[in-house]
């Protein structure tokens, strides 16, 4: 069974895997987990600084290289800061 | 399997119907009794397949309405003795049939038959939730094309949201000449995708559409590979352990003996 890697069947199964890492994420039947992870990031970068919630970012990207077959997909997160908060040994 | 089977897929067009009509067949052949219900309400089509769209009276609408008792909407195949249909109804839409009243047609059918097959309609909207409603189990259809394994993806997670957790999939219209030239998914890359247990691969084959012609499901047909594919996944419903049949070279051919020599290793 020779499956070449520019075979369609294989761009196929790859864009399969990218649109159901998306669709899965999006439409969890439980909840959005992409809403739930947002919240949970929101919650540990404000231990450090002072962000913008409503223009905080989190989405799943991909890029695929169907020349070479590589696909990567990754996770983005896009947080304006407005200030650093002061840590330190002082900080309680 | 559970004694009633919701066959759905989401997608539409990738044999729901046919699916419903030659496993109905199938498993009437080896006795058992078995009750169809169409729920595609508006566009129906499951009678046709099985040839008996000039015996319908009443339909499911006039059963949830009380228009008629159930039985009096149960219509008789013409060769099975165990094999009856709910046909839809024709000129009404999904919303005249509501999921507790699915439910209580499924719980009555249940007294009388030993299996149930549920004909779902494509979408995920009330003719879906409709015909979920009342199953305990769930064969999900697709073929080997990127949107009908997505779809199929987005209605094992509904099916699993609304707790039927005992969901096999059906691939169907698998040509292994394609999947050996590299330009039809693999029957392994979508089962890894869909991470499901399969029930059974049905190939395409002419003589489906040579069956719908005449309304007679193809699982009757000895010759037709599709036919022993649904055969198998009859026997795989009862609860035998039917090995995948043979996709290229059934029957014949060096590369069929050579597999089988390979495989009594």
């Amino acid at each position: 069974m020779a499956r070449r890697r520019d075979s369609s069947s294989s761009i196929a199964r790859e864009r399969l895997k990218l649109v159901l890492i998306h669709d899965r994420a999006g439409t969890s039947p439980s909840s959005n987990v992409m809403e739930m992870l947002r919240k949970d990031i929101v919650n540990v970068i404000s231990k450090y600084f002072d962000v913008e919630e409503d223009d905080f970012d989190v989405e799943i990207k991909h890029s695929s290289d169907i020349q070479s077959g590589s696909a990567a997909t990754r996770l983005t997160a896009n947080i304006p800061i407005r200030r650093i908060k002061s840590l330190g040994p002082n900080r309680h | 399997m559970n004694n009633v089977i919701v066959v759905t897929s989401g997608k539409g067009g990738v044999g729901k119907t046919t699916t419903v009509a030659n496993l109905g067949a199938g498993l009437a052949q080896a006795g058992k009794k078995v009750a169809l219900i169409d729920t595609d309400i508006g566009l129906r089509n499951l009678d046709v397949v099985l040839g008996l769209e000039n015996r319908i009276v009443y339909d499911l609408v006039d059963v949830v309405e009380g228009t008629c008792r159930l039985k009096q909407a149960l219509i008789k195949d013409k060769r099975y003795e165990g094999l009856f249909l709910v046909p839809a109804a024709q000129t009404r839409d999904k919303m005249a049939v509501n999921p507790d009243q699915m439910k209580k047609v499924v719980a009555e059918l249940e007294q009388e038959f030993d299996y149930i097959l549920i004909d779902c309609p494509a979408g995920i909207e009330q003719g879906f939730k409709n015909a979920i409603a009342g199953a305990k189990s769930a064969i999900v259809v697709t073929v080997p094309e990127v949107s009908a394994v997505r779809d199929a993806d987005r209605i094992i997670g509904l099916l699993s949201a609304a707790g039927i957790d005992d969901c096999r999939l059906l691939v169907n219209r698998m040509r292994i000449d394609m999947v050996k030239r590299g330009d039809m998914l693999a029957l392994d890359d979508t089962l890894d995708i869909l991470g499901i247990e399969l029930i059974g691969v049905v190939p395409e084959d002419e003589k489906i559409i040579r069956s719908s012609n005449m309304g007679e499901p193809v699982v009757m047909n000895d010759k037709a590979p599709a036919g022993k594919a649904y055969r198998n996944i009859t026997k795989r419903i009862m609860g035998s352990n039917v090995p995948l049949m043979d996709l290229d070279g059934e029957g014949g051919g060096l590369a069929a003996v050579f597999k089988k020599l390979l495989r009594a290793k």
